[in-house]
């Protein structure tokens, strides 16, 4: 029978992939993405380039990880890449004006952008503003606010642990690379196995379903705004680091590769389900695809149209497979 | 003392008056019909109890407890569970994971809390084979399940935690024949086991099948609250309906 005959592979695929539940193909398109610019590119499957691609997707994917919480419970959070600008901003200059330890600085760039999160999410949940809206807000009033406390200009000058954290190499791969494993290796665990994540997907796969059965969809809401808030925070401190200074007009554009990574890697847009494996596989696309145009001497302008297409791209695939029925 | 007693309860949605001071009992053991036309306040009446929805003004009491304060688990907690007639079941999660949604089970290392997915599988499927619902397997996604299979589970949810009172809205308005027998059965058999019921239906002939008492709510109030033997028919369509006398023959 037909149906016996599609059930099992369904079962085997559950099986495999269940605890994860990322979208197959993103591997694929990664596999292919690889393939592709190997041929183009001699330079590519090198070693240091392939430390390049994964310091490159560091960033990007710990902002991602973020939005995978927040686009489950069929949230969006646009305000990741200024939050980022200005967390950094935050830590450096509370470094530099008052000679705090760098455990305190890597803590107030993370605190700072769990503080923009949760005006987001107060905003969304008691303000009933619609989180596209409010977000919005934030990307230009986080961003202001950077340009505003350093008068536009960079900070210099992070102390030798802080900039560790985003240009030692231990063991030869670059430290941010750690960061965003450990990072991704707890955000799975939280997202899969505990009710904090799970109740993420839940909200939204039917809110109103979570709420009746004693969800306390509100303070839930506000906690996985703050969370990514908090992420942007650490990817703040990450990129300050690397740089070796806080960029107020760092992490321009950030939110799109962000939200990006997130829907290829097979998190629903429209909320219900999400994954952190495939959010990884996604930000890695996005670092493959610009390390790639980077190394054929692509101009950076063409990489931005990439970016939004490859955006368009995935959620009209996606909506093609929902058309056909095809769930995995 | 009543199970649940209900003391002039209000609700308005900005200028509309939802419910305007609603009075009702509900004994232990006994199934309440609770009946009217569309907008007559029956879910909202309903969401006031579970804590969805807070009451303006008014009492509600749940074994001599006041629920006025709590929220939806606390009342969860406190042995109220409802069957939405939309069902709330989260549509990408497995069977299990409705009917523990919002009770998961879970185990602690260093103190953190983990979902215990195994026992929750374990348990759903006993409860699955309990009721006697034709669902395969626990781990089957719920959307993927046909509407009678997604209120077995909805019902299954509902009757895992040893519930004293269940609130059924419209439980057979999308089932077949012989689906709403198996409803109807297991209205009666959980009113043997001393659980209340409070059934909220369009199909009187299901109503007078089943309850014990039957309420009936217009415009916010309740204007009939008649033992199911003390009323017919008749009398009660032309409650729903507003009508002063029993509606005439063909009037209904």
């Amino acid at each position: 029978m037909s149906l016996a005959a599609a059930s099992l592979p369904q079962s085997l695929r559950q099986r495999l992939l269940g605890a994860t539940a990322f979208r197959v193909e993103s591997l694929f398109v990664l596999a292919a993405l690889c393939g592709i610019m190997a041929v183009l590119s001699p330079y590519f499957l090198s070693i240091s380039n392939i430390l390049n691609i994964l310091l490159a997707t560091s960033v990007i994917g710990v902002l991602a990880i973020g939005a995978t919480f927040v686009i489950s419970s069929a949230g969006i959070d646009l305000s990741v890449g200024s939050v980022l600008a200005l967390s950094g901003v935050v830590g450096c200059q509370l470094i530099a004006n008052f000679d705090l330890l760098w455990p305190v600085g890597i803590l107030a760039c993370i605190a700072a952008g769990g503080a923009a999160g949760f005006v987001n999410g107060f905003l969304v949940t008691r303000g009933g503003i619609p989180p596209f809206i409010v977000t919005l807000g934030m990307l230009g009033v986080a961003r202001g606010f950077a340009l505003v406390l350093t008068n536009g200009l960079p900070i210099y000058g992070l102390p030798d642990p802080i900039v560790y954290i985003g240009q030692g190499r231990p063991l030869g791969v670059p430290s941010p690379v750690y960061v965003l494993l450990a990072t991704a290796a707890i955000a799975h665990v939280v997202l899969t196995q505990t009710r904090f994540g799970l109740y993420a997907q839940v909200i939204g796969d039917n809110e109103s379903a979570a709420r009746a059965m004693g969800v306390a969809v509100e303070r839930h809401k506000t906690l996985l705004y703050t969370l990514s808030g908090a992420l942007a925070g650490l990817a703040g401190l990450l990129f300050a680091a690397r740089v070796n200074a806080g960029d107020p007009t760092a992490g321009l554009n950030y939110e799109l590769t962000a939200v990006t990574a997130t829907i290829i890697g097979g998190t629903n847009l429209f909320g219900g389900k999400g994954s952190v494996v495939g959010t990884i596989i996604g930000a890695l696309i996005m670092g493959v695809l610009q390390n790639g145009l980077n190394l054929l001497a692509v101009p950076s302008f063409y990489q931005q149209m990439a970016i939004g297409a490859v955006l368009v791209l995935a959620v009209w695939l996606d909506r093609i497979n929902a058309v056909q029925g095809w769930r995995r | 003392m009543s199970l649940l007693e209900l003391v002039g309860v209000k609700k308005s949605f900005g200028a509309i008056e939802a419910l305007r001071g609603v009075t009702f009992n509900v004994e232990a053991g006994s199934v309440v019909a609770l009946v009217g036309d569309n907008g007559a306040g029956k879910s909202t009446l309903m969401k006031t109890i579970t804590g969805v929805y807070k009451p303006d003004a008014g009492e509600v009491h749940f074994d001599g407890v006041p629920l006025a304060d709590k929220d939806p688990r606390a009342i969860r907690e406190a042995g109220v569970e409802m069957i939405y007639q939309d069902l709330a079941l989260a549509k990408m999660r497995d069977v299990a994971a409705n009917i523990f949604l919002g009770r998961e089970r879970t185990w602690s290392f260093l103190g953190l809390r983990f979902i215990d997915h195994k026992a929750m599988r374990d348990e759903a499927a006993a409860m699955i084979e309990k009721l006697g619902a034709r669902v395969k397997s626990v781990s089957q996604i719920a959307g993927q399940l046909s509407g009678g299979q997604q209120q077995s589970v909805a019902i299954a949810r509902a009757l895992t935690f040893n519930p004293k009172l269940v609130i059924m809205d419209e439980p057979t308005a999308a089932l077949a024949v012989r689906e709403i027998e198996h409803v109807l059965d297991l209205i009666r058999r959980l009113k043997t086991q001393g659980i209340a019921v409070i059934l909220i239906s369009h199909r009187l002939t299901d109503v007078f099948a089943v309850a014990d008492r039957i309420v009936v709510l217009r415009q916010g109030e309740v204007i009939a609250d008649d033992p199911v033997g003390q009323t017919s028919m008749a009398a009660v369509v032309a409650h729903i309906v507003g009508a002063e006398e029993p509606a005439r023959e063909g009037a209904a």
